[in-house]
């Protein structure tokens, strides 16, 4: 059976039924238990599972991930939560040193399944601390997993099988994608790792995009095809491992590449994308990839700044038509958010974050 | 103290120490292509500590851990394997020196930057706090590692939790050639720091074993008891420079004095001939435990070398762990 539910529900149902299927399964985090519960997708959770399993935690990032870690070497599978992505900086020895090592370095003789969950703010000025889009930091260690879901769908298949994973899988979760809904079977289920997902086919260019972006690239897909031209629309959602195969396919058919990727431009996800491409399907492009994405500066706070920082279907749209020489009509923008404010992810967002 | 527990103590210690210097006298050979940081010195914390241990109690440690994975009961010729990088190795070759482990006597494992394998250790004890099962987690740093703000985290969780724990913390003087005037105020008191978070304490001279033990022993009790952490600290003297073979007080970091001072209170040599004095032990027995422990090095050194490197193209091997069939 498939209901119609948000994003953040689907977070917490899978959460919820991997907690009930397997008790080496436990959430911890600063605020998992509070009233707001995680914006909703821990929310219960406690009540249910006892204060063993769901647990807040002290403002001590570093160890506690630390200690994440070696409860998991030793059978447990947490998953840790950071209610904005920034404050995992404070334990990048633990991810980084530890955690993506752990078994390589000790000749596979240990794991570390560790889940960690982190929310990427936008918008209400949430500035340079608490929005960054970290994913091609940790794209970048060897023996780190990296996901960014876009659909309610994908987000309980994909944390359910981050849950099941024998590897540290970190899991990157756009705030503004929480409040999406949509099709959320209500058995439990799994989408693998390392697969990419078409969510549109499209004969004359290939947009490949990542987390909230994957909804921008939606809409100047369809932007474009009112103007005749079929963009199709590659969802990443494991952006490590890279679903390389899935991508190259689409672009030796097209010709045409548009990485859609809100991490910052110079040595991105984004260039990643380019230059597996550049490698791998060079005979097949017919024109120069291009790489959307913000721009090599933090997030500014002002509303001001922040409409122009980040990038939006019309400019998805405008590097398809450079790609076939079209020009790009004055007007108004497309969006995925037709009407909705450039810093509010829904109408009914009122802050504060 | 038992006569055969006595013995024991000492034969671990000699047998560390002549490892030690076993792997000294052919670190130059060129073929132990990994940082050494030997434990010739400290033998008696590691001992005390591990002796005072049961096969479930699980121990991490930091850069210097020979000794700790030798005195918890690690595989000699998987450690020194490991040195020569090859495939029969404890970490397979992948980890050398600094990341020992051995599952079989629950030593898992070693990490060298200061300070970062202590909440993976606190993380141990939570899972069995989680688990509802028994056990102590030992995790070993050294007393650059308390100036780490991870190790404050550590021993609030630790403290918050009542986990079945026990910091201990060799005192050495030196994180590589910086000594702590350097890098700790002069009123700074380590074993207040875990006092304030409500973690009980006891510090202790690290170069007697018996001394060790005693301490040891009533912490893990506590920890047994549900009673929570305990904070040990014990001073000790590293002999050999801060990584490889050599002695390196020509260096001018530390002086001859101070050196001389600490190898006359030699933790091997000093229980030793306690021991002969009080007669626990014999001359003859000292030879029988050298000449026991020299033919088993020799034939580790030997199993080591003869053993295979991992093939090439095993490189990408273990990034990343496959699935188990469950």
């Amino acid at each position: 059976m498939s209901r119609i539910l948000s994003y953040a529900a689907a977070v917490r149902e899978a959460i919820d039924q991997s907690m009930a299927r397997d008790p080496r399964v436990y959430v911890m985090g600063l605020g998992v238990t509070d009233p707001k519960g995680t914006f909703g997708t821990t929310l219960g959770l406690v009540e249910r599972y006892g204060p063993r399993r769901v647990l807040d935690m002290p403002n001590a990032e570093n160890a506690m991930t630390g200690i994440a870690i070696g409860s998991a070497l030793v059978g447990m599978r947490p998953i840790m939560t950071h209610q904005r992505a920034d404050f995992v900086l404070l334990a990048l020895d633990q991810l980084i040193n530890n955690a993506a090592k752990w078994h390589f370095m000790f000749g596979g003789r240990m794991r570390a399944p560790l889940v960690v969950r982190l929310v990427i703010g936008r918008g209400w000025g949430q500035g340079p601390q608490h929005s960054q889009s970290l994913q091609a930091l940790f794209a970048h260690v060897p023996g780190l997993k990296v996901v960014m879901p876009t659909t309610p769908h994908d987000a309980k298949g994909m944390l359910v099988a981050a849950i099941e994973d024998d590897n540290t899988v970190i899991v990157l979760e756009d705030r503004w994608l929480h409040g999406v809904e949509g099709h959320v079977p209500e058995d439990l289920y799994r989408v693998p790792l390392g697969t990419a997902a078409t969510l549109r086919p499209g004969r004359d260019a290939t947009i490949v995009a990542t987390g909230y972006l994957t909804l921008e690239a939606q809409a100047a897909a369809a932007e474009l095809a009112t103007e005749g031209i079929e963009a199709g629309v590659i969802d990443v959602r494991t952006l490590k491992p890279f679903d390389a195969e899935h991508v190259l396919a689409a672009v030796r058919e097209t010709g045409r590449l548009v990485v859609a990727d809100a991490g910052w431009r110079s040595l991105g996800f984004a260039a990643e994308v380019v230059a597996r491409v550049a490698e791998d399907a060079h005979a097949h492009l017919k024109a120069a990839p291009r790489r959307v994405t913000c721009p090599d500066a933090p997030t500014p706070t002002t509303p001001a700044l922040a409409n122009a920082y980040y990038p939006r279907a019309d400019e998805i749209a405008a590097a398809v038509r450079t790609q076939l020489g079209r020009r790009t009509a004055r007007g108004r923008p497309a969006t995925a958010r037709p009407g909705v404010p450039l810093d509010l992810p829904d109408p009914h967002f009122r802050g504060p974050f | 103290m038992d006569a055969a527990v006595s013995r024991r103590l000492l034969f671990e210690m000699l047998r560390i120490r002549l490892v030690e210097e076993t792997i000294a006298d052919r670190y130059p050979e060129g073929e132990m292509r990994c940082p050494v940081h030997l434990s010739i010195g400290q033998e008696a914390v590691a001992v005390g500590v591990a002796a005072s241990l049961a096969a479930d109690d699980c121990l991490m440690s930091a850069h210097r851990a020979h000794a700790h994975y030798l005195a918890k009961g690690g595989d000699l010729t998987a450690l020194l394997a490991e040195l020569y990088g090859r495939a029969t190795g404890c970490s397979s070759g992948r980890g050398g020196s600094m990341h020992l482990v051995d599952l079989d006597v629950n030593m898992l494992g070693s990490t060298p930057i200061v300070g970062s394998a202590l909440p993976v250790a606190v993380g141990t004890a939570f899972g069995a706090w989680q688990q509802g099962r028994g056990g102590v987690t030992v995790v070993f740093v050294g007393e650059g590692a308390t100036e780490q703000g991870v190790f404050a985290e550590c021993l609030n969780f630790a403290a918050l939790k009542r986990l079945a724990l026990v910091f201990v913390c060799e005192n050495n003087l030196y994180s590589v050639y910086s000594p702590l005037d350097v890098r700790q105020a002069p009123a700074r008191d380590r074993a207040a720091l875990a006092t304030a978070h409500g973690i009980p304490t006891a510090s202790g001279d690290g170069n007697d074993v018996e001394a060790v033990v005693a301490a040891t022993l009533a912490a893990t009790a506590r920890a047994r008891r549900g009673d929570g952490p305990t904070y040990l600290e014990f001073a000790t003297y590293r002999w050999r420079e801060h990584c490889g073979p050599n002695y390196d007080n020509d260096l001018g970091y530390r002086t001859e004095d101070e050196f001389e001072t600490w190898r006359a209170r030699c933790p091997v040599a000093t229980y030793r001939d306690r021991l002969l004095a009080s007669r626990v032990i014999s001359t003859a027995d000292v030879a029988h435990m050298e000449a026991t422990i020299t033919a088993e090095i020799e034939d580790a050194f030997a199993e080591a070398r003869g053993a295979p490197f991992p093939p090439a193209g095993e490189l990408l091997a273990n990034v990343y762990a496959e699935a188990l069939d469950s």
